[in-house]
């Protein structure tokens, strides 16, 4: 199994993973704590752009509206631990599959009938704006005025009921992160993955050679709606509150995107080094205008947007293509013209 | 030699328009067939209803004794009918053996072998060389090879060509046409092109099939046909007197 994953991948860049994992396992060890919360912050955005990136960047699908799957996560594993006392590694399979319930409604209803482009990127919002709509109302969960989970000064880390410090936040986010890379990984050099790539490129063509289109997209919704679900119980757990207003905002769904797009939709790395550029420089932009005692709370939303706006200009397949042809990653060839 | 394809009184509309009006014809195992016909004959619209892509209004098309007319483009595929599109669609962000795996994925779930096996197919046509290379990034003559090392990847019975060789100059048309003749030779590849290259048409095909405003006027031996005096008169016209 491990020697199948590993085979074909290049020693230079079996290194580099290591390195980067060995930086990552010891951050805490030389990180203070605001630096690990942003570690923290990243991981998560390189987790939920890698589930996002499943449906759009390897099957061809632009979902806009994946905070629904982080937020029915979040919702589901936190009501069941506030009510029942249920903690969140039970309650994370069940989150996974009302996530996964919903991602096969929406994907049935659109690839069924033939719904692609911006009509899937609408039919994604307009559930993520209506189950918004539905759990301000959803009193069993607190509506608008929003769910706690119990908070308490700990000086211990319960791991079994997510309950502690940052830094065992940080673990459990890194090892879901590292967990989603392989899981990534291994599912592009599948017959799935191979799939999904056709499907991305030209569905017609797709089609030609015998590919269920509609089965393969709907493998893809599934997996990356049951991907992000576990996002939402880390962040039921780590934020301890969950609005509607701001669990199922579209904002909240646009800024799972913008790390892949700025990354490298459809690669590997492209969600790892997306989070980190934009939420790593855009809290050290911040930093650094507190610093000089600059108060400028929108700074960084234009930082995202100038970010956008260069990469879309200047790289438009994103940071890392070039990044790989530089290291050798890359197998495909562009010849010279 | 028993029918492989049998397309019988098929007809298509397009609000009003009769693309492809009573088409009766069979295309017998291991031949090479060709449909030949003026601009706007019907020829892509009777590749399009073979290949699944439109149901036909009336008649029937079989394929091994099964009827499969409105079946989808997949299923056609799984059943064992390759083809190619006129306007070459490979999937350009991929590479050339990529591209191909995907094709030899259907009969070989396992990816490595699907590799191997297109790899296999690249040897073939030439493109083994270029096999990194992005598909995008292939001049039109590769592109079209590529496109017949794909679906030919998923191992077909039939192979629909659709205009295989529009485009290509003198000596790449010589060079298609002979591998069309290898395929055809050499693993009993019963193949079905539609064509304008005249010149290419009468070297490669066993048998033509002549499409006017959607009817069939004319089916027989490539030399029997352009003697035809319908043929001459409707396609070739006056070039051809």
């Amino acid at each position: 199994m491990i020697a199948r994953l590993l085979h074909g991948v290049p020693r230079h860049a079996l290194l580099l993973l290591a390195g980067l994992l060995a930086i990552l396992v010891a951050a805490p060890i030389f990180a203070d704590d605001y630096l690990v919360t942003v570690l923290i912050l990243i991981l998560y955005f390189a987790y939920t752009g890698q589930a996002w990136n499943i449906l759009m960047g390897f099957a061809g699908q632009l979902s806009l509206g994946h905070a629904l799957f982080v937020g029915l996560g979040a919702y589901t594993s936190a009501a069941l631990y506030v009510h029942f006392g249920i903690g969140p590694w039970i309650g994370m399979p069940v989150a996974i599959l009302i996530s996964v319930a919903c991602g096969a409604i929406i994907g049935f209803l659109a690839f069924r009938f033939g719904v692609g482009g911006v009509y899937f990127a609408i039919l994604t919002i307009a559930f993520c704006e209506f189950t918004r709509i539905g759990f301000d109302h959803f009193d069993w969960v607190a509506g608008s005025s929003g769910l706690f989970l119990p908070v308490a000064n700990y000086t211990r880390n319960d791991l079994i009921n997510l309950r502690g410090q940052p830094v065992m936040f940080y673990y459990v986010i890194l090892a879901l992160t590292v967990a989603a890379f392989v899981m990534c990984h291994a599912l592009l050099r599948s017959r799935v993955g191979y799939y999904w790539q056709a499907i991305r490129e030209d569905e017609a063509a797709a089609r030609s050679l015998g590919i269920s289109t509609f089965r393969y997209k709907m493998i893809a919704i599934v997996i990356s709606s049951g991907m992000t679900a576990p996002a939402g119980v880390f962040y039921a757990f780590y934020y301890n509150n969950l609005f509607p207003e701001q669990t199922f905002f579209i904002l909240r769904s646009i800024e799972i995107i913008l790390g892949p797009i700025i990354g490298g939709v459809g690669t590997l790395f492209g969600p790892v080094i997306g989070a980190f550029l934009l939420t790593g420089l855009s809290e050290a932009l911040q930093e650094l205008l507190t610093a000089y005692g600059l108060d400028t709370p929108g700074a960084k939303r234009v930082f995202y947007g100038v970010c956008l706006l260069v990469v879309v200009m200047v790289l438009p397949n994103g940071i890392w293509p070039p990044i790989a042809r530089l290291l050798r990653l890359d197998r495909r060839e562009t010849p010279e013209t | 030699m028993a029918a492989l394809l049998e397309v019988a009184n098929v007809s298509k509309n397009f609000s009003g328009l009769r693309a492809v009006a009573d088409v009766t014809f069979a295309v017998p195992e291991g031949a090479i067939f060709a449909v030949i016909g003026p601009n706007g004959a019907g020829k892509t619209t009777l590749f399009n209803l073979i290949a699944g892509v439109f149901a036909p209004d009336a008649g029937e098309i079989a394929f091994n004794g099964v009827r499969i007319d409105g079946q989808p483009p997949d299923e056609i595929c799984r059943r064992g009918i390759g083809r190619t599109f006129q306007i070459v669609r490979p999937f350009p962000g991929l590479s050339v053996e990529e591209n191909v795996t995907i094709g030899a994925l259907l009969r070989q779930p396992d990816p490595a072998a699907a590799m191997r096996r297109a790899h296999e197919i690249l040897w073939r046509l030439d493109l083994f060389d270029k096999r990194r290379h992005l598909a995008g990034a292939l001049t039109l003559p590769d592109r079209k090879r590529l496109e017949v090392a794909r679906a030919l990847a998923t191992e077909p019975k039939l192979l629909l060509l659709d205009e295989v060789m529009a485009g290509l100059r003198p000596t790449e048309t010589d060079r298609m046409v002979d591998i069309l003749k290898m395929l055809n030779k050499e693993s009993g590849l019963t193949i079905l092109l539609i064509e304008h290259v005249m010149r290419a048409v009468m070297s490669v095909a066993t048998r033509v099939l002549v499409l006017h405003h959607g009817a069939a006027i004319a089916e027989g031996t490539p030399d029997a046909v352009v003697r035809d005096p319908a043929v001459v008169a409707s396609y070739l016209g006056a070039e051809a007197v």
